[in-house]
């Protein structure tokens, strides 16, 4: 009993990394049906801007977190604004192969200039509690606390704010939004920012409880985050956090019950068995594709 | 006349890149060609780095006092340096393009054994001797297909057949360890070996592998598989991982309150362990490894201040190795005395002492890999300490 509960901590804290990338894949889809492959690098290189700034000027952790998320909200904006929006009436395969190559721009820029892992410095006292043989440690309660209240903002912010019920009306029909008067494209760009910050915190997260970052990162991680969001049904939020902690909760509970060499072996099994029965994801609605 | 104007830069590029051909397409002097097929990127860049480094040092030590005695004349060694990326596939060819495209003599490198294991494949084939200095997987010298022994493949190493029951004998009578957790990676080959032989002779000296846990290239949350090592609470843990993933699974196991002592294998051995273990989880564990900067060999002493004279840090194991490697290739090509691929690949099988950076080897006869010592190092105060030397 103990040790299912120590292994369903364990869980939590992946699950809440892959749910804050997963949302960033989801929102990016849901506004332009397009997957950003370049996901997975705006994540890794949260982890680096965060090393770059404590080398800088040693901010406390929230403020570092606050920076993080800004720059990579910026860089995500430029994204769109450069690489996507000039290809955003173009062929769909050739939004897929910009996105693909703005993921390998970017994670050989930084294998140019940091070829080497890196050790990220510590920006919290860490305690450990242990709790009748559980431990958790002050880390994991914030990357789990974070992540949930990030989460629950952006939930509210697309369900209650008019600003969401902008990004929900172009995702629902691109063509007639601009008619009613809504800037279509300050509210893409706004939803690639929030995107990228939220990826940007998944790294800075990501890189204090795992402290050894490298530019490859992004790839392993990036996809595992890219199956959440599909499983849960990409496009939809809730979707992607429900996807985030069911594939963390399948990985995590296959070793602690399982031997360890199969891991990914029946972790997968059991998420295509999922898409199998539900195509569109747990939670996604089966769409009519307009020719 | 505008048309041509803006045609200006392109032809002019044409002509230039024209030029650099024509010159490199000149007769070069002669020279004796040494491959490098080494990790510059990818996994372990640290690794191939440290192999660059010191083939570079010692080709430089060799052309500066004239050059290497061939036969009658002097010849300078010329490197021909390739990247495998740590990927099995590229370092097949690496091997491909060192053999038959450059043209050269000797291949050292690769350094990892999922690296080394595939290119050894392509020597072979090729009939070209390759020296990998740091590959300890037995099957890196053994033919895939027919099991025997490869013509082509040596090492300036010993193998895991080695190394795993002289950190399985420290566990038991040093550390007194009775019990003994291992996670490894079992898409990668030096792990896998090295796990499945040091519960071998763990439990053939008396002790019991509680735990057999594993992870994937890649991986970085291990808490799942450590939560099921805490379960068993072992005296001590062996983790045969890269200097890269090691610090990383050091950390996560201190924060599950896991206490026991961790034990590494001689892929511990790249100064960077160090510099990533930031929290300071592997102070106090033990690794095998090659061979000591402490060590009082003269030889030793030489190459480190020249090493460090060269690069200013201080050269790890596979530098170490990787120098005695290109010591080996050296003196097979002038103890053949031709510039022939299989005069020098029986020079090379017809060696069967020499003394090196890491100590004395012995080659058996009809051995791929020498026997020779071990050490095992402590971690402590930042930096790698020299406990004891291990004889085969």
């Amino acid at each position: 009993m103990k040790y299912l509960a120590q292994q369903t901590i364990n869980a939590l804290q992946l699950g809440s990394i892959y749910a804050l990338i997963a949302l960033g894949y989801s929102m990016v889809y849901g506004v332009l049906t397009m997957i950003n492959f370049a996901h997975g690098d705006v994540f890794m290189l949260g982890a680096f801007f965060c090393l770059l700034l404590i080398a800088i000027v040693p901010l406390p952790f929230w403020l570092a977190l606050i920076v993080v998320m800004g720059a990579t909200a910026l860089l995500g904006t430029l994204i769109e604004r450069f690489a996507y929006r000039p290809l955003r009436n173009a062929p769909r395969v050739s939004a897929i192969i910009t996105a693909l190559g703005c993921g390998l721009v970017i994670q050989n820029t930084t294998l140019g200039i940091s070829p080497y892992a890196r050790p990220m410095p510590h920006l919290l006292d860490n305690t450990t509690y242990q709790f009748g043989g559980l431990t958790i440690t002050t880390l994991q309660m914030i990357i789990i606390g974070i992540s949930v209240a990030l989460m629950v903002a952006l939930d509210f912010l697309i369900r209650k704010t008019s600003f969401g019920m902008a990004m929900r009306a172009i995702s629902s029909d691109r063509a007639t939004v601009p008619l009613l008067g809504i800037p279509a494209n300050r509210v893409i760009a706004i939803t690639f920012a929030l995107g990228a910050a939220l990826g940007g915190a998944a790294g800075l997260l990501y890189g204090m409880a795992y402290p050894v970052v490298s530019a490859a990162m992004g790839i392993s991680v990036g996809w595992k985050a890219f199956v959440a969001a599909v499983i849960g049904g990409i496009g939809n939020m809730r979707g992607a956090v429900l996807g985030a902690f069911l594939l963390g909760g399948v990985e995590v509970m296959t070793v602690a019950v399982l031997p360890s060499t199969y891991r990914d072996l029946i972790s997968y099994s059991l998420l295509l068995l999922i898409l199998i029965f539900k195509p569109h994801g747990l939670l996604g609605k089966p769409t009519l594709q307009k020719a | 006349m505008h048309n041509s104007m803006r045609c200006l830069p392109a032809l002019s590029a044409i002509l230039c890149s024209g030029a650099l051909l024509l010159t490199s397409c000149q007769p070069s002097k002669p020279s004796v060609k040494i491959g490098i097929n080494a990790e510059l990127t990818g996994e372990m860049p640290a690794v191939g780095a440290s192999c660059k480094q010191a083939a570079e040092l010692f080709a430089e030590q060799v052309n500066k006092a004239g050059g290497l005695s061939v036969g009658t004349e002097k010849l300078p060694i010329k490197l021909s340096v390739v990247d495998n990326s740590c990927k099995a596939d590229q370092s097949a060819a690496a091997a491909q393009r060192l053999i038959s495209q450059d043209g050269v003599l000797v291949m050292v490198g690769p350094d990892a054994s999922s690296c080394a294991i595939p290119a050894g494949e392509i020597a072979e084939a090729l009939g070209c001797l390759m020296i990998s200095p740091w590959s300890t997987n037995p099957k890196t010298t053994v033919d895939s297909t027919t099991g025997k022994t490869k013509k082509n493949v040596f090492r300036a190493c010993f193998t895991d057949r080695f190394e795993s029951p002289v950190l399985a004998a420290f566990a038991t009578k040093n550390l007194h360890a009775k019990t003994a957790a291992v996670l490894y990676d079992v898409s990668s080959e030096a792990p896998t070996s090295q796990s499945a032989l040091f519960k071998e002779a763990f439990e053939k000296a008396g002790g019991k592998v509680v735990a057999m846990e594993t992870y994937t290239t890649g991986d970085r949350d291990f808490s799942a598989q450590l939560t099921k090592i805490r379960e068993t609470a072992p005296d001590i843990i062996y983790l045969p991982a890269p200097y890269n993933d090691t610090p990383l699974i050091a950390a996560q196991a201190r924060q599950l309150g896991i206490k026991a002592p961790f034990l590494g294998s001689d892929a511990w051995s790249s100064p960077d362990i160090i510099k990533l273990d930031a929290g300071k989880n592997l102070e106090g564990s033990y690794f095998c490894n090659h061979y000591s900067t402490e060590s009082p060999n003269p030889k030793a002493k030489q190459f480190i201040a020249d090493y460090k004279a060269r690069y200013r840090n201080a050269p790890d194991d596979v530098a170490a190795l990787t120098y005695d490697a290109m010591t080996l290739a050296a003196n097979s090509i002038a103890a053949a005395g031709k510039t022939d691929r299989t005069a020098v690949r029986d020079a090379m099988a017809s060696i069967r002492s020499f003394d090196g950076v890491t100590g004395h080897f012995v080659y058996p006869e009809g051995a791929r890999e020498p026997a020779k010592s071990a050490v095992i190092m402590q971690i402590k105060d930042g930096g790698f300490h020299w406990v004891s030397t291990v004889e085969p």
